[in-house]
C-alpha cells in the first residue's frame, strides 16, 4: 500500500469518528470516539515525522483527557432514558445536514486551493539541521509554567467544595 | 524590564505558595508588585535591570518592547491595583483573597508576555494564560451567573482561540516561520494568495471575538455583569482590551498592514460596535450590564480609530485604550461601591444615591462625561483624535457617525446618573452611607488620573502616545 | 513525486476545515455541556493536524514539533477549567441542557 493511501485512509477515518464523537447522543460514547479521534491524529503526527509530538498526543489526549471526560461524566447526571429517546430523534434530523455541509465545503476548500500558487516541499527531500528543541522557543515554555500554575489554582478553586468559603452573597 | 516583568510575577507565586503564606500577606505583595510594574517603566534601574541581566544568563528570550508596551503595563497596572482593591472589601475569606491574587499574579505575568512577544504562536499562548485566569477569576464566588456567564465565554473564547491556531498553522505555511517579521515579509511576498488572505481574516476575527465587537458580542455582557465586583473591573478595564484590542493593534501594526479590505472590516464593527452597543446600554436595567454594553461601544471607536488606517488612527486608538482603562474601571469601582452599600444592582430600585453618596456619584459623574467626550476630560481628547484621524484618513462619514454616537453615550450615562444618583430620595434607601474608604480612595484616585491626563494631555501625547506609533 | 505531495498536501488543506466545520455545527447544534467541549477537541485536533502538516509540507517538522506540544498543554488547562466549570454547573442545576440553565437564570 501506498504512502498516499495511508495518509488519504487516516483522514477519512479522521473525519468519520469526528462526525461520529460530535453527533453522538451518549455522551460517554462521544468521549470514546473522541479518544479514537486522537489516536488517529497521533498516528497521522507519527506520519507527518513529529514524533515527539505524536507521542505527546497519545498520552496526554488519548489518555488523560478522555479519563478527565469520562470522570465528568460520572460526576455529572447523564440522561434520563425518555429525554434520551426524545434527544435521540432531534439528532437524528440535525444529523442528516451534515454530511452535505461536509461535502459542500469540501467542494469548496478544493475550489479554493486551486487558486493558490503555494509549491509545498516533502519534508522527505529537504534536511533540516537537528536543532535543539527549546531552544527558540523558551518565552513558550515560560507561557507554559504560568498556564500550569494558573490551572492548578483552577483546580483548587473550582474543585474545592464551597461550604467554608465563596459564595458569600 | 521586559524579562523581570515577566519572570517576578512567577517567582512571586511560588515563593506565595511554598511556603503558603496567608491571603493578606498575598495581598500586600500583590498590590507591591503593581506599584514596581509602574515604576519600572519609569525607573529602569529599581532593580528591573538587575534583574533582568541576572535571568538573561539562563533564559534567552525573544521579547521586543516599545512604547506601545509600555502604554499597556501602566494602564495594566493601574486597573489591577485598583481592581485588587476593590475585591478586598468583598472577600470575607482569607482563602478567597489569597487565591485572587495569586490568579491575578499569574494573568498579569500573561499580560506583561503579551505585550513583549514578537512571535504569533507566542501571543497564542499568553492570550491563552490571560483567558485561563480570567475564567477562574469569573467563577470565583461560583454564583449562578458567573458560572453560566463565564462558560459562555469559555466556549466563544475558545472557538476564537481555535480560528487564530488555524491561521497559525496557514502562516506557517506560507512564511515556513511564526515570528512577526517572517510572516510580514511573506504578505508582502504572495499578498493576494488566497491562503494568506484566509489567515489574515481569520485571525483578526478570532481577536475582535475575543475583544467583544459587534457580531460577536454575545458572552461579554454575561461574563463582565456576573463576575464577582473587583474582577468586572479588570476584565472590562484591561483583559479584553489587551487580549483582544492590543493583540490587534501589534497585529496590524507589525504584521499585516493595511489594506483597504481590512479597513472596511474594522471600520463597518466598529461603526456597528458604537451604535448597536449604545442603544443596548440603554435599554439594560443592571448598572453593571449597561457598562458592558457601553464597554462594547468603546471598543467600537478603538476599532473604528484602527480602521482608519494610519498610524495617527492608532495612535488615537491607544489614547482611547488608555483611557478607557481608567474611565470604565471607575465606573465599575463605583457600581460596586454601590453594589456594596445597597446589595443591589439593579438600576430601577435606586434614586437619589448622590445625597448618600457623595463621592461616588461625583466620581461617577466625572467618568460619565469623560466617556462621553466633554472638555477638559482626557476622553475628550481621545475621541477627538479618533474623529481626526478618521476625517483625514478620508472618512468624513464615520467621523459624523463618531460625534452623532457620542451623544448617544450621553443620552444613556445621563439617564444612568440621573436614576441612580439623582432625583428623590428611595425611602429603602435611608440607611445606605458611603462606601467604605478603600473604594473612595480608589475612585478618587481613578478621578484624578481622568481630569490630570485630561490636563496634560499633550504632554502625555509626546511623551508616550506619538513615539509609540513613531509619529515624530 | 511531486504530484503526490500535491495531492496529499491538498488532503491535509480539505480535512482540517472540515473537522473545523465539524466541531461548530456541533456547538452549535446541541444542547449539551460537555457536547460542546467535545465540539471544541474536535476542532483542536483539526487545527493539531493542520499545524503538523505545515511543518511537514514547509520541510520543517522539527520546528513545529515544540508548538504542538505546548498546543496540547495549554488544551489540557483550558479543559481542565471547564471540566471545572461542567462540574459547579450541574451542581447548581443538577442538569446538562444548556436549556434547563438558561431556564432558572430567568
Amino acid at each position: 500500500m501506498d504512502l498516499v493511501h495511508i495518509h488519504f485512509l487516516l483522514l477519512s477515518l479522521l473525519v468519520i469518528f469526528s462526525i461520529l464523537a460530535a453527533l453522538n447522543i451518549r455522551i460517554i460514547k462521544a468521549a470514546i470516539l473522541l479518544a479514537v479521534v486522537s489516536l488517529l491524529t497521533a498516528l497521522i503526527l507519527f506520519l507527518l515525522e513529529t514524533p515527539l509530538a505524536a507521542i505527546f498526543e497519545l498520552s496526554v489526549c488519548a489518555g488523560l483527557i478522555t479519563v478527565i471526560f469520562i470522570s465528568v461524566i460520572s460526576l455529572t447526571n447523564p440522561l434520563t432514558r425518555e429525554e434520551r429517546i426524545e434527544e435521540k430523534a432531534k439528532t437524528l434530523k440535525r444529523f442528516v445536514f451534515l454530511p452535505g455541509i461536509v461535502l459542500v465545503c469540501a467542494a469548496a476548500f478544493y475550489m479554493l486551493e486551486n487558486s493558490t500558487n503555494f509549491i509545498p516541499i516533502g519534508a522527505s527531500e529537504i534536511a533540516v539541521a537537528q536543532e535543539g528543541l527549546w531552544n527558540s522557543r523558551q518565552f513558550d515554555l515560560i507561557g507554559q509554567i504560568i498556564i500550569i500554575l494558573a490551572g492548578v489554582f483552577g483546580v483548587i478553586v473550582l474543585f474545592k467544595d464551597n461550604k467554608d468559603d465563596g459564595g458569600k452573597k | 524590564m521586559t524579562i523581570s516583568l515577566i519572570f517576578v510575577p512567577i517567582i512571586l507565586v511560588i515563593l506565595l505558595n511554598i511556603p503558603r503564606l496567608s491571603g493578606k500577606t498575598a495581598y500586600y505583595a500583590v498590590l507591591a508588585f503593581f506599584i514596581w510594574q509602574i515604576l519600572s517603566v519609569f525607573f529602569p534601574f529599581t532593580g528591573s535591570q538587575q534583574l533582568a541581566g541576572l535571568i538573561g544568563k539562563v533564559f534567552t528570550l525573544n521579547v521586543y518592547a516599545d512604547g506601545m508596551s509600555k502604554i499597556m503595563i501602566i494602564s495594566a497596572a493601574i486597573v489591577g491595583f485598583v481592581s485588587l482593591i476593590t475585591s478586598k472589601a468583598f472577600s470575607k475569606y482569607d482563602s478567597r483573597l489569597f487565591s485572587l491574587s495569586n490568579l491575578m499574579l499569574l494573568s498579569f505575568a500573561g499580560i506583561n508576555g503579551l505585550v513583549f512577544t514578537k512571535d504569533i504562536f507566542t501571543m497564542y499562548v499568553f492570550i491563552e494564560v490571560i483567558a485561563a485566569a480570567s475564567y477562574i477569576l469569573i467563577s470565583l464566588d461560583k454564583k449562578d451567573g458567573a458560572l453560566e456567564g463565564g462558560f459562555k465565554y469559555l466556549i466563544i473564547s475558545s472557538i476564537a482561540t481555535v480560528m487564530m491556531l488555524f491561521s497559525i498553522s496557514l502562516f506557517f505555511l506560507t512564511a515556513g516561520s511564526t515570528g512577526f517579521a517572517e510572516i510580514s515579509t511573506a504578505i508582502r511576498d504572495f499578498g493576494g494568495n488566497p491562503v494568506i488572505l484566509a489567515a489574515v481574516m481569520l485571525f483578526i476575527t478570532g481577536l475582535l471575538i475575543k475583544g467583544g465587537v459587534i457580531p460577536f458580542h454575545s458572552w461579554l455582557s454575561g461574563a463582565y455583569a456576573e463576575a464577582p465586583a473587583g474582577v468586572s473591573v479588570f476584565l472590562g478595564g484591561i483583559i479584553t482590551k489587551t487580549v483582544g484590542i492590543f493583540a490587534l493593534i501589534r497585529i496590524l501594526y507589525l504584521v499585516t498592514g493595511f489594506n483597504e479590505n481590512i479597513k472596511m472590516v474594522l471600520l463597518i464593527t466598529g461603526a456597528l460596535s458604537i451604535v448597536i452597543g449604545a442603544i443596548m446600554a440603554v435599554t439594560q436595567k443592571d448598572f453593571k450590564r449597561v457598562l458592558a454594553y457601553s464597554s462594547i461601544s468603546q471598543v467600537g471607536y478603538i476599532v473604528l480609530a484602527l480602521g482608519a488606517g494610519t498610524a495617527f488612527g492608532v495612535a488615537a486608538a491607544l489614547f482611547h485604550v488608555f483611557n478607557h482603562a481608567i474611565f470604565k474601571s471607575l465606573l465599575f469601582v463605583n457600581s460596586a461601591a454601590v453594589e456594596k452599600q445597597t446589595g443591589s444592582l439593579d438600576v430601577d430600585s435606586f434614586g437619589g444615591l448622590g445625597y448618600k453618596m457623595p463621592v461616588t456619584s461625583g466620581t461617577s459623574a466625572i467618568a460619565f462625561l469623560s466617556a462621553a467626550g466633554i472638555p477638559p476630560f482626557a476622553g475628550f481628547w481621545s475621541k477627538l483624535l479618533i474623529i481626526l484621524a478618521l476625517w483625514s484618513a478620508g472618512y468624513q462619514g464615520f467621523a459624523v457617525l463618531a460625534v452623532v454616537a457620542s451623544l448617544f453615550t450621553m443620552a444613556y450615562f445621563l439617564t444612568l446618573q440621573k436614576k441612580v444618583f439623582f432625583g428623590e430620595l428611595n425611602p429603602k434607601l435611608e440607611n445606605v452611607r458611603e462606601a467604605p474608604l478603600s473604594l473612595t480612595a480608589c475612585a478618587i484616585f481613578l478621578c484624578a488620573l481622568t481630569i490630570g491626563v485630561g490636563l496634560i494631555f499633550p504632554y502625555i501625547l509626546n511623551v508616550f502616545i506619538f513615539p509609540a506609533v513613531g509619529i515624530m | 513525486m511531486i504530484g503526490d505531495t500535491l495531492f496529499l498536501f491538498k488532503l491535509y488543506l480539505i480535512t482540517a476545515p472540515i473537522l473545523f466545520v465539524v466541531g461548530i455545527y456541533a456547538i452549535i447544534t446541541t444542547r449539551n455541556i460537555i457536547a460542546m467541549i467535545i465540539g471544541i477537541e474536535v476542532m483542536m485536533k483539526g487545527v493539531t493536524v493542520l499545524l503538523a502538516a505545515a511543518g511537514y509540507f514547509n520541510g520543517k517538522p522539527q520546528v513545529v514539533e515544540p508548538l504542538i506540544i505546548t498546543m496540547i498543554v495549554v488544551e489540557v488547562v483550558i479543559l481542565m477549567i471547564s471540566a471545572g466549570y461542567i462540574i459547579n454547573i450541574v451542581k447548581k442545576h443538577d442538569s446538562l441542557d444548556v436549556a434547563n440553565i438558561n431556564k432558572l437564570k430567568g
